[in-house]
């Protein structure tokens, strides 16, 4: 008798299942064909730095204080600069990111006095070389088109 | 040729052999290894062997800036990691004696709740899925998307959040984020009778957690187990009530706790908890302030001497950060007590006899996270 009970409400629990499971089949889908297609990645995502450009003289903004680089935890920033004639504050000259280290904290961001740097939206970033490793940001710079 | 050694088989019994569980074993869920001294089915002495992901987490807060260990706050537990920076947070306003806005205060409440019902899920999830019924994990991932995509608008990170800062939050949220989060309680509500129908109620389910994996009230007391693991053993203890941090004083809510004391009672309490949740996210964002969010903090941080405790509730339980600070800018030292590390130690004793499924499904009910254990 028991053993009849049992089966009962075994087929029963397993029905109520089948029925919410087929419920859940008749909805739309919702999968996004990535590659193919990609989601836009939100105002505050984290991917890697990169120098911000000063809108009126097209220059970056970074002064190479070096304070982000005394902010990071992992050490993976390393910021040179020099002064040029006739300019009050130093220009950034080299401005290397290890970025298999990075852990996208933002302390860079939050230390800098002159709002330099800021994330990018890049995210397909696995290699199979060293690319990440030494990061030029002042080459990317200067590879990146000014905005009009 | 090699002598054949005398064969053992047909010798009955009191023969005893060594099996290891993981640390490569999915039901552990990341790199945990355990000794099972096998009789049969049945698991005579189970020695958890932690130490595979150790990553030296308390020692590295020795030798950077208090504001610089933050990031590794959120990767001790991956999977609550506000709460975890809330403690550490925490712990270092209160040696400075810093005033947190109320609305920052919200907000941590708000994005903590919403990070304890994501760990829940994947728990869930996870949990079911070691016990052999792989489709609830899809769905609880479905929902658990619904809060990423809210706390990555906020955040801008999906797991390790580091969004807490001494005296505040990072960043301000928006009517959108607020609105999605009322849409989510919404959603989140009918879903949970979902899941009861789906799985919770489900004959097998019942059949290999109830009465199996029995934790006594007495046995979590001496291990220090805490979280749903006490809970499901009658003890409704809860830092949020119990020890009350930040704002939680100011919600209604339950502390669900069971008599049981087996698999199937801590299955219970995460369950309800995840209701409690939304329910303390219906308050806060239906009362939360206008106003800053960070508040005056020194330019350059240096604690007083002294030893300085947070405790927050974590989605596995409580969790202690004890800083001790001898005046300068870095730690003198960072000691994380941390929830999983004692369910985990009351596993030896209590899986004793066990059958060997069983203690699968034993040890999915403390839902451990492995990262938690080693630090």
């Amino acid at each position: 008798m028991k053993a009849v009970r049992e089966v009962l409400s075994g087929t029963k629990s397993l029905l109520v299942g089948m029925r919410l499971t087929l419920r859940e089949f008749f909805k739309p889908t919702i999968t996004v064909q990535y590659p193919h297609q990609t989601l836009p990645m939100p105002e505050r995502f984290r991917g890697h730095i990169e120098l911000r450009r000063d809108p009126e003289t097209g220059k970056a903004l970074c002064t190479a204080c070096k304070l982000c680089e005394r902010a990071c935890p992992s050490d993976c920033i390393l910021v040179d600069g020099v002064k040029l004639e006739g300019e009050k504050k130093k220009s950034v000259t080299d401005y290397h990111l290890n970025f298999t280290q990075c852990s996208l904290c933002g302390a860079c961001i939050e230390a800098c006095p002159s709002d330099a740097i800021q994330f990018t939206k890049r995210y397909n970033l696995a290699s199979q070389t060293n690319d990440y490793r030494n990061m030029d940001l002042v080459q990317r710079f200067k590879d990146q088109p000014e905005k009009k | 040729m090699i002598a054949p050694k005398e064969s053992t088989a047909g010798t009955p019994s009191n023969e005893t052999f060594t099996l290891n569980l993981g640390p490569q074993h999915p039901a552990t869920h990341g790199v945990l290894r355990v000794k099972l001294t096998m009789d049969g089915e049945y698991i005579t002495r189970a020695e958890p062997v932690p130490g595979y992901i150790h990553r030296m987490h308390e020692k590295m807060g020795e030798n950077r800036t208090w504001a610089q260990y933050l990031p590794n706050t959120s990767r001790v537990d991956y999977l609550s990691a506000m709460t975890y920076t809330h403690a550490y947070v925490g712990a270092v306003e209160r040696a400075l004696k810093l005033e947190v806005p109320l609305r920052a205060e919200f907000i941590r409440v708000i994005t903590s709740e919403l990070n304890r019902i994501s760990s829940h899920l994947v728990g869930w999830g996870a949990f079911v899925m070691d016990l052999g019924g792989f489709t609830p994990i899809l769905y609880a991932f479905d929902d658990r998307e619904k809060i990423l995509d809210l706390l990555e608008a906020v955040t801008g990170s999906r797991l390790t959040y580091c969004y807490y800062r001494f005296g505040g939050v990072v960043a301000d949220v928006d009517t959108a984020f607020l609105e999605g989060c009322k849409a989510f309680v919404k959603h989140m509500r009918p879903r949970l009778d979902f899941y009861r129908a789906l799985v919770t109620d489900n004959i097998i389910l019942r059949k290999r957690l109830e009465g199996i994996g029995m934790v006594s009230a007495e046995m979590c007391r001496r291990y220090g187990a805490c979280g749903p693991v006490l809970r499901g053993s009658d003890v409704a203890y809860d830092v949020r009530k119990n020890e009350p941090y930040s704002i939680y004083n100011q919600f209604d809510f339950d502390i669900p706790h069971y008599p049981q004391g087996d698999s199937m009672a801590r299955y219970n309490v995460r369950m309800d908890e995840i209701e409690q949740s939304l329910r303390i996210i219906d308050q806060a964002v239906a009362k939360i302030p206008e106003g800053p969010i960070m508040g005056k903090v020194p330019r350059v941080l240096k604690l007083p001497v002294g030893d300085f405790c947070y405790a927050t509730e974590a989605a596995r339980g409580r969790l202690l950060v004890r800083v001790s600070s001898d005046g300068k800018d870095t730690p003198y030292r960072v000691r994380l007590r941390t929830p999983c590390f004692c369910n985990l130690s009351l596993f030896e004793e209590a899986s004793k006899g066990m059958l060997l499924p069983d203690a699968i499904a034993f040890m999915g009910s403390l839902d451990l996270v492995i990262p938690d254990i080693d630090r």
